[in-house]
């Protein structure tokens, strides 16, 4: 399988020459087509600012990102953006739907900036709004519908474009359990039957379950890796929790 | 310490002062400019009766200033509100670490004296600057020379705007510590999370009121224009400005429902870049700024409106005096008084013996029995016009009367005709330079220049009433429309009628009404003329007053009376529309920007999401750019449709003063001067709005 990801060395520094942190220390990895991916890591650990360094919002300090055969860390001002539009999908924790446009517009609203044509529009918004079951909310604002529907029109507003890669930062963390669960398994079949590869960073153990692949980090560095193979998701759930222990703290650290 | 993070606040929120600060300086500057008239008068060469119009300028400017100075003040307090609410969290944040209401009042106490301190200081330096301009412009609009150009600064005019603006900060002040004592800490800290609640109103109801909002502005429209006949008192005027105003701001209220709608079915365009954004946050700021709208539409209105309107009166003045003004003065003087008469109040008059005896001569007679100098004159022409009951205007309307009298119930149909003989007239037309007329014996003709009471009489003669009955003899107007003319100088075309007739009309010895002496002076130089003037003035002159003392009324009216009277009424009100236009623009205009900018930073978190989703710079500029473009078109455009009827109701309601060929430069005039103050403001608000939704 041809990789769609492809970190290489990548270092991200902040601050100063006196007091400079290493928010990610040489990480590297691939993500497959067509894969779901989890990044699971304690807050601080630089897993969103890995996040935000795919996603071209920040610039890496050393090391190669590769999407689909491009380096985006030598895109620059227009073509990252387009690069953004039309390669990359998004989902936040916080939905980031706007609140003066009905559903189906924020789900359109993807696809007008890249100047698709009008029926086209139509055609895609009603498909996907039939695969994440929200059709019969299309025509409502998001303060109309709850938290769960709002994510799945954010999710449907993030695929719509037929991204390379889908990045999902913490979905279910503003959630409820049942909408959690419900988003996931949407996320689950946008995987498997639209085939898109999606790279979601979280925290949360039973959300990380539903990924084929977690790679954690501690510290800026990657700590461990785990694949679902075969495992049963309560198998998988269970191995996430013992690397998560693990991940906790060595023993050193308590004094 | 308090003082200190006022003046850092500042600091930081410059961008948001900005505008607050440009309004101020402006509204401080135009404030104290209009006030120091009177300190400039003194540089210029003008006749006395010149300053004594400036003067009465330099006092309906006063008043005026104080209607200008609660606009102003209104403003500041809502500007000032705006920014105070912008910073409510930031207050919160103090009021967790446990500083208290006074303390914070303090706070913004010490930044609305420094914003005040500074914006005082700025105005009045480009006051002063600007107001060098004004002195070249009072010149050359009271037509006086400029006789050496002097740097004025006026003590006066400083001091008032001093106290002005500092009771106007003392009120805001008063308004923000009562803002502040009124919050509550858990609304400060979050009031930046508080998401606006996004109305959406039901389209149909939108459509329904939008025709609804048409059809009341249409109705306005068509009162003040295709009616404007009917509107003879003034109470007559309020309902169509009534309909106006509620249409006006039913359209705000309806119009961006109705767009949406009307675009949304356009899917081509509705589904085209940010379009979608653009229309919805329209329609979402629209929604909530209704009543702002309509006010700064109903002001940019009276701007365009007074300004272009005053513009073109003092314009179309200025040519009528010219042409009104053929000769240097007008003497007139009752002419066969009887023993006693009724006046038109119904109260008896008895002339004396001497009135009645003067008024069986001509005034030239009277002059020389006052021993005046007749020399003083040249080119006299002294003419009787005659009147009578026998001839009323009813009587010259004929059977065009009941139509006439139905649209104007207001004429006064009793009033005799002014009838003057052929020779006569056109001794004093070959005087004035104006066309003359033959008559054969059974013909007459009827001139008349008032525009409106032309087009009466014209109507009336097209109709056929041509046949006029006097002494018994019949006469028969040898044109069936009026002719231009008049005898009476004055500052405008103000001839209602003249009724020439031929010399061989057998007119009655008791028809006599007056004699009118019409004559240039024997001088040449303008200082000579003025000491003729003074003979004839009622101030000055000793001959006016001996013959006053007799009982004798002689009138008249002299070239430089009326041109002094007219060009001061024309500038006055030029000044006074000046004013207030510019006054109105920047309120309008500042409430516009701020709306702006602080919707942009409330909407920060919107384009955020936009820039997350791929928008690029451009795209987010662009859409950025329509918006605000379309919100400050939005009044303007509106406002030039109700203009265009105001003026041209304006301009019947001064039929004669003020005309529509004029219309052309002050509209013009109008236009650059709203272009320019509007357009800076737009463009501040641009880049402001720019800045606030840049990415930190």
């Amino acid at each position: 399988m041809s990789s769609v990801l492809e970190v290489k060395n990548v270092e991200k520094y902040y601050g100063n020459k006196s007091n400079l942190t290493k928010a990610i220390d040489n990480i590297s990895f691939k993500v497959d087509d067509g894969e779901f991916v989890g990044i699971m890591g304690a807050s601080g650990s630089g897993k969103t600012t890995l996040l935000n360094c795919i996603s071209t919002i920040d610039r890496v300090t050393a090391g190669n990102i590769i999407i689909n055969n491009e380096d985006i860390t030598k895109l620059k001002g227009n073509k990252l953006n387009k690069f953004r539009r039309e390669e990359l999908g998004f989902i936040f924790q916080d939905f980031n739907l706007l609140d003066t446009l009905n559903c189906y517009e924020n789900i359109a609203l993807a696809l007008t900036i890249q100047k698709i044509n009008t029926k086209e529009i139509e055609k895609r918004v009603i498909e996907v709004a039939k695969k994440l079951e929200i059709i019969d909310i299309l025509k409502k604002y998001p303060y109309q519908i709850s938290g769960g529907q709002k994510q799945r029109v954010a999710s449907a507003r993030a695929i719509i474009t037929n991204p390379k890669l889908v990045l999902a930062d913490e979905p279910t963390g503003a959630l409820d359990s049942k909408s959690a669960r419900q988003l996931l398994e949407s996320f689950e079949h946008l995987n498997q039957e639209f085939n898109a590869t999606i790279l979601m960073v979280t925290h949360d153990a039973f959300t990380a379950s539903y990924a084929d692949r977690i790679i954690f980090i501690k510290d800026g560095k990657i700590f461990n890796e785990i694949i679902k193979g075969n495992d049963t998701r309560k198998e998988f759930f269970e191995k996430i929790i013992e690397v998560q222990t693990l991940l906790g703290g060595d023993l050193n650290d308590v004094i | 310490m308090l003082f200190k993070l006022s003046i850092k606040n500042m600091k930081k929120s410059f961008k948001d002062y900005a505008i607050y600060f440009l309004t101020l300086v402006l509204g401080v500057a135009i404030f104290y400019m209009f006030n120091s008239l009177d300190s400039q008068q003194a540089m210029i060469n003008v006749t006395s009766s010149t300053r004594e119009m400036i003067k009465l300028m330099i006092r309906m400017l006063e008043l005026v200033s104080v209607f200008v100075a609660i606009v102003l003040g209104l403003l500041i307090v809502y500007a000032n509100n705006f920014l105070i609410n912008r910073r409510k969290k930031e207050f919160g944040i103090y009021m967790t670490l446990g500083m208290g209401r006074r303390q914070i009042s303090k706070i913004i106490l010490f930044e609305t004296v420094l914003v005040g301190i500074l914006s005082l200081i700025a105005g009045i330096v480009i006051g002063i600057f600007a107001s060098q301009f004004m002195s070249v412009l009072v010149a050359k609009l009271f037509q006086a020379d400029l006789t050496k150009f002097e740097f004025v600064f006026s003590k006066d005019a400083c001091i008032k705007t001093c106290i002005y603006f500092a009771v106007m900060y003392f009120a805001v002040m008063i308004f923000n510590t009562i803002t502040i004592s009124r919050y509550k800490l858990i609304n400060l800290l979050t009031a930046i999370k508080k998401n606006e609640k996004v109305k959406i109103k039901n389209p149909v109801i939108s459509i329904i009121v939008f025709l609804i909002s048409v059809v009341l502005i249409g109705w306005a429209y068509w009162i003040v224009t295709a009616k404007v006949n009917t509107l003879d008192t003034i109470d007559k005027i309020i309902p169509p400005i009534i309909m106006g105003v509620i249409g006006t701001i039913l359209f705000f209220w309806s119009l961006s429902g109705f767009i949406i709608k009307v675009i949304q079915a356009r899917k081509k365009i509705y589904l085209k870049g940010t379009n979608m954004f653009v229309l919805r946050q329209l329609n979402n700021k629209i929604n909530t700024t209704v009543i702002s709208m309509s006010v700064i539409c109903i002001m940019l209105f009276l701007t365009i409106s007074i300004l272009s309107s005053s513009l073109s009166m003092r314009n179309t003045m200025e040519k009528d005096l010219v042409e009104m003004t053929p000769v240097d003065i007008n003497l007139y003087k009752s002419a066969n008084l009887p023993e006693s008469s009724v006046d038109r109040y119904g109260n008896e008059i008895t002339y004396t013996k001497e009135q009645i005896e003067d008024s069986e001569h001509p005034i030239t007679y009277t002059l020389e029995k006052y021993n005046y100098d007749i020399n003083n004159f040249k080119e006299i022409e002294e003419v009787i016009v005659y009147a009578t009951n026998d001839l009323t205007w009813r009587d010259s309307f004929g059977s065009s009367y009941e139509e006439i009298k139905a649209l104007f119930p207001g004429l006064l149909y009793d009033n005799a005709e002014t009838i003057i003989k052929i020779s006569d007239y056109n001794r004093i037309a070959k005087l004035y330079n104006l066309d003359e007329y033959t008559l054969e014996d059974d013909e007459y003709i009827v001139l008349c220049d008032f525009k409106s009471m032309k087009e009466i009489r014209d109507k009336a003669l097209q109709n056929g009433n041509k046949t006029i009955t006097l002494n018994g003899k019949e006469y028969h107007s040898k044109y069936d429309e009026c002719k231009s003319g008049y005898i009476y100088m004055s500052t405008s075309h103000v001839n209602t009628g003249i009724i020439l007739v031929p010399d061989s009309c057998n007119l009655k010895e008791e028809w006599k009404e007056q004699y009118v002496l019409a004559a240039n002076y024997n001088a040449n130089t303008k200082e000579e003329k003025q000491k003729i003037d003074e003979d004839f003035s009622n101030n000055t002159s000793e001959l006016v007053k001996a013959i006053t003392d007799d009982g004798i009324e002689l009138d008249g009216m002299t070239k430089n009376a009326i041109i002094e009277s007219s060009v001061g009424i024309a500038t006055t009100v030029v000044f006074i529309a000046i004013y207030l236009g510019l006054v109105f623009l920047i309120a309008s205009a500042a409430i516009l920007a701020l709306k702006q900018l602080t919707e942009s930073s409330d909407n920060k978190q919107r384009y955020i999401i936009l820039r997350k989703i791929g928008c690029d710079e451009k795209m987010i500029n662009k859409s950025l750019f329509s918006q605000i473009a379309i919100f400050f078109m939005l009044p303007l455009v509106l406002a030039i449709i109700h203009s265009i009827f105001g003026i041209n109701f304006a301009i019947s309601l001064l039929s004669g003063l003020a005309s529509s060929e004029e219309l052309i430069p002050s509209i013009i005039a109008t236009v650059i001067i709203i272009g320019v103050i509007y357009g800076a403001y737009f463009i501040a608000t641009y880049i402001g709005s720019k800045n606030i939704i840049k990415e930190e």
